[in-house]
């Protein structure tokens, strides 16, 4: 059996086993939770594709995820679409603005923390114009009726919304799974190894690396619409606003960045970290993100290359091996 | 919408808010262009250095302008204990880890402060801090607040500091070596550790200047840092990573261009002005003004 | 199936349950209640305020009998941190509910109770907002959620109708108006609805300036406001900017004839008069109050600043919020979630320190719900309308 129809087995193997337990568990914390986790790992797997495939580190991926998200407000409020057809224009929107900035860092040779810092100054730039502009609701934000109903993506429980992050989150693994052995992902990495030699045996980086930020913002702007499918209420902070930049990467980071199960360890790690500790000691607040944070350095600490990565390494160690 | 009149006015105050800009930015130039790290707890550090300077006015009644010498050395002591002891360890180099650990220990900052100090917003009040100061050249005329107009002189004093001392001292040759070229500097004898662990002590130290300076005309509460971060790093790529003159000029031309943009554009929506210029540089001269062109 | 499925849920439960402090101990009988606010994160302060005021609720709740109706059973609170984000509160309404709450009180802030109302609301889960201004929160057709306080278009015709007033009742000095708000959903929503309303009235809102969240220095916006010269300066910002506003203008030395706050963060804040007597004198404020002529809101102040804490909007609201719980769980006789549903609705709660007068829930909004009109006047934040709280005469105008 190929490398990649394993792959693809453990991927198909992963969504029967969510799929089982969200049609089985009744509780709704669990579901709540399973469907937060997955969540975070369809915003860590994005942020993967770009920065862990393409080497280039975005520190502003909520520019994305705000875009999705206000397209899909917006297409159902003021353009009256159905949620199911506003979500892949939501990924088209987000995929599209991927595509200019990137084709404005990527022409003008931005790298590295350059790279970074440019997608952050984009998000804040997206996050001040939408506090003004009158179709996002200015300051005021976005209020998406409340209709539940299978037509119209809002689900009584998070059942029916844990299936939907589930098919998403399948969708990323496939395409990153497809990533790691189409020719695509093999130039992909290769530019991101050296750029220089990718280009001298006649890679074009740039259109490559145009696919990858409009890859990796499609699945983010899926994840906006996504939030705003769920919560309903959308305002320029929580669109554009730098906590989700910063999740979407320390996700895909802690997991192992580059590799196919990074981005879904580290999501649940991290989701499963800030669950237990959000009501640690709750009658002193800031006692459990002190612990969060903590935890979050003595991760990087022992496991520098990321959970997966850990991971490796002790199944290495298991076998005999140097890891 | 611009208002003639109160150009003048405007724009001086922009240059005193952005020599508090630039206070914040010196620091954080100097621990990119040395350490070659994107500081994400450097917000945090001020809060902290804050705190230092609001407790020795209330409980001491020291003056934040007298209270520099404490805090200056207290935070050069937290920097570089941070860095030998936590980030380095728990970065093993690699960049991507370093600004998880540096965003890890800004959370820990942020919520050590929120379980101590609690989350009220703490002020204080000193004698000048209503005070204001005429400024008129022909027929403009401004008031400008006491308070910021030395943390003006602070911020000049302060890069001349920083200049001088990586510019002439033994200290700086090292540290200047080390940004350039770690694996030479190391075979030279220098201790790289040791130079990367002064330079993040030294950029911290920056921050406790300016939190004396700052603190008379603002607050202080658990998430006070978090405004102040992003107009650092604007000001650190518009001046160029590395350079204190940079960081100097960058944060008063900043504070111009927030004042000029909300003259024209709203408070609010001017402070678009900043992050397009962020872009501008980025794109157009990445070295920005002073840096050197890798 | 059944038995394992039984098992599962009450293991969740009992698990859910142990992963909230709680407080008051574990009596036989109890009746359990989330206590649900963003205690970490941007908007601690607040949040920590208003749980505050919940426990304090309970206690005198406790302290008094209890639940009589239930044999005098205890509340118990089930403390959770919605961490200042609209996702954390949905994940600790899911755990409260699984660790069997019979209400939550919470969660502050508009973003947040519009998440939490929601996944309350699955579960048929009573949810009583504490503060929440946002008009949508009640207007989304949910069955379970009441909110006691008013929201921010009752707060902004409120405070347009008694600008006017006090404008009349002096001479009509004031004609110009400038609102200076913070650029998200209270501030932009508020400033929206008064430049609408104000116009109506025969005054002109010369300019809206609208600033970020936070905002490093004001010297600009105040400046503008020299040249401007309104009447009337109405903020409508959260505590830190409208300090630095507020402070500002005094060291620029620009003296409005009235500052008319809606909603103001510093305008009818103990800590702000306090911290800057000179400053607050002569401000006016239209926002939440207590009933300044019941003798226990006194109490409640004196007590609450034996903790060292100021007596803040949010500990009121909470407080009556529980209160206003608690008396539902009384007629209802029962911790059922219906029956609490229903006592809620037909609820006309009169024994609170609120100005509202009695009860009565109409989709959700307490009807009675009002702001009030203060001004702070000798370091001392006094009602000056309506007439029948008045414990000062306006000044109004503060200059000519």
């Amino acid at each position: 059996m190929t490398a990649l129809r394993k792959e693809m087995l453990r991927i198909a193997l992963f969504a029967l086993v969510v799929t089982v337990f969200l049609s089985s568990a009744s509780s709704g914390v669990a579901l709540n939770f399973v469907m937060m986790a997955l969540y975070a790992a369809l915003l860590a797997q994005a942020w993967n594709i770009l920065g862990g495939y393409g080497g280039q580190f975005s520190f502003g991926h909520a520019l994305f995820f705000g875009t999705g998200a206000y397209m899909q407000a917006i297409a159902q409020m003021q353009g009256g679409l159905n949620p199911w057809l506003a979500l892949p224009l939501s990924a088209m929107a987000s995929a599209g603005v991927g595509l200019f900035v990137g084709a404005l860092s990527f022409r003008y040779g931005l790298k590295g923390s350059y790279f970074a810092l440019v997608t952050l100054a984009f998000a804040e730039v997206f996050r001040i114009v939408a506090l003004s502009v009158p179709f996002t609701g200015a300051g005021v934000g976005l209020m998406v009726p409340l209709r539940e109903g299978f037509a119209n993506m809002q689900f009584d429980s998070r059942r029916g919304y844990g299936f939907l992050i589930l098919a998403l989150v399948v969708l990323a693994l496939s395409v990153t799974c497809w990533l790691q052995h189409s020719r695509f992902g093999a130039y992909l990495q290769a530019v991101r190894d050296n750029e220089d030699a990718a280009r001298a045996s006649g890679v074009n980086p740039f259109r490559i690396k145009l696919g990858a930020i409009a890859l990796s913002g499609a699945f983010m702007g899926a994840g906006g619409a996504f939030y705003v499918q769920v919560f309903q209420y959308l305002d320029p902070g929580i669109a554009y606003g730098a906590h989700t930049s910063v999740e979407a990467l320390v996700g895909a980071i802690v997991g192992g960045m580059g590799t196919l199960w990074g981005p879904v360890l580290g999501a649940l790690a991290l989701h499963t970290l800030a669950d237990l500790t959000r009501n640690l000691f709750g009658q002193l607040p800031g006692i459990n993100m002190v612990i969060y944070g903590t935890v979050l350095v003595l991760m990087i600490m022992f496991a520098p290359r990321g959970l997966s990565g850990a991971g490796k390494s002790l199944r290495a160690l298991w076998k005999g091996r140097t890891p | 919408m611009l208002d003639l009149g109160i150009l003048f006015p405007s724009l001086l105050n922009g240059l005193t808010t952005g020599a508090v800009y630039a206070l914040i930015a010196l620091g954080l130039t100097l621990i990119y262009g040395v350490l070659h790290i994107i500081n994400f707890a450097h917000g945090a550090a001020l809060m902290l250095a804050l705190y230092g300077v609001y407790f020795l006015k209330e409980q001491l009644g020291l003056d934040p302008y007298l209270a520099l010498p404490l805090v200056v050395p207290a935070m050069f002591v937290l920097g570089y204990g941070l860095q030998r002891v936590v980030i380095n360890r728990a970065s093993h180099g690699r960049d991507e880890n370093i600004l998880l650990v540096t965003l890890g220990l800004s959370i820990v900052m942020e919520n050590l402060a929120l379980l101590f100090f609690k989350s009220d917003t703490r002020t204080i009040d000193t004698a000048y801090t209503l005070t204001t100061i005429p400024i008129n050249i022909g027929v403009a005329q401004a008031m400008i607040s006491l308070p910021k107009l030395v943390a003006f002189g602070g911020a000049l004093v302060a890069s001349a500091l920083l200049i001088l001392i990586v510019g002439r001292t033994d200290l700086g040759r090292a540290i200047r070596a080390v940004a350039k070229e770690k694996h030479g500097a190391k075979l030279m004898g220098i201790d790289v550790d040791h130079v990367y662990a002064m330079s993040f002590g030294i950029g911290l130290a920056c921050l406790g200047a300016a939190a004396c300076f700052l603190l008379p005309a603002y607050y202080v509460n658990p998430q006070v840092g978090n405004g102040f971060v992003l107009v650092a790093f604007t000001i650190v790529v518009l001046g160029g990573m590395g350079s204190f003159t940079g960081a100097l000029l960058g944060g008063l031309l900043i504070g111009m261009v927030e004042s000029l943009g909300g003259l024209i554009l709203g408070e609010s929506l001017g402070q678009i002005g900043i992050f397009l210029i962020f872009i501008a540089v980025l794109l157009f001269r990445p070295q920005g003004l002073f840096g050197a062109k890798t | 199936m059944t038995t394992r499925r039984q098992f599962v849920t009450t293991t969740a439960a009992a698990a859910s349950a142990l992963a909230f402090p709680l407080v008051g101990g574990a009596q036989p009988k109890t009746v359990k209640i989330g206590v649900l606010h963003p205690v970490t994160g941007s908007l601690a302060y607040s949040g920590q305020q208003c749980r505050e005021g919940a426990l304090m609720a309970i206690e005198d709740i406790n302290k008094a009998g209890g639940i009589k109706s239930l044999g005098g059973a205890k509340i118990e609170a089930l403390l959770g941190d919605a961490q200042s984000t609209p996702q954390a509160g949905s994940a600790e309404i899911e755990k409260m509910n699984e660790a069997g709450v019979s209400a939550v009180v919470g969660a502050f802030a508009s973003a947040i109770c519009l998440a939490t109302t929601q996944a309350a609301a699955k579960y048929n889960l009573p949810h009583v907002v504490d503060v929440g201004v946002a008009d949508q929160i009640v207007e989304r057709g949910l069955k379970n959620t009441f909110r006691f306080g008013p929201g921010y278009r009752k707060c902004a015709e409120v405070a347009v109708a008694n600008l006017h007033v006090l404008n009349t009742a002096a001479g009509k000095p004031a004609r110009t108006v400038m609102i200076i708000h913070e650029e998200s959903l209270f501030g932009s929503g508020t400033a929206n609805l008064l430049a609408r309303e104000l116009p109506g009235y025969g005054y002109e809102v010369k300019e809206i300036i609208k600033h970020a969240n936070p905002t490093r220095d004001f010297n600009n916006i105040v400046l503008r406001m020299k040249s401007v010269n309104p009447d009337i300066v109405i903020p409508a910002n959260y505590y830190n900017e409208y300090a630095l506003l507020v402070r500002t203008m005094q060291q620029q030395k620009v003296t409005p004839k009235a500052i008319y706050s809606v909603l103001g963060g510093a305008a009818s804040s103990y800590k702000f008069v306090k911290e800057f007597p000179e400053a607050a004198n002569g401000i006016i404020d239209c926002n939440h109050w207590f009933n300044p002529k019941d003798k226990r809101s006194a109490d409640l102040k004196k007590r609450v600043e034996a903790k060292g804490l100021f007596f803040s909007y949010e500990v009121f609201m909470t407080y009556t919020a529980m209160r206003v719980l608690a008396d539902a769980i009384e007629r209802a006789k029962s911790t059922d979630r219906a029956a609490i549903i229903d006592a809620l609705e037909k609820s006309a709660f009169a024994d609170h320190i609120m100005p509202y007068g009695a009860t009565k829930f109409v989709n959700g909004q307490n009807m009675g719900a009002q702001p009030l009109m203060t001004q702070v006047s000798k370091g001392d934040i006094k009602v000056i309308v309506p007439r029948e709280y008045r414990e000062i005469d306006p000044i109004f105008p503060l200059k000519a």
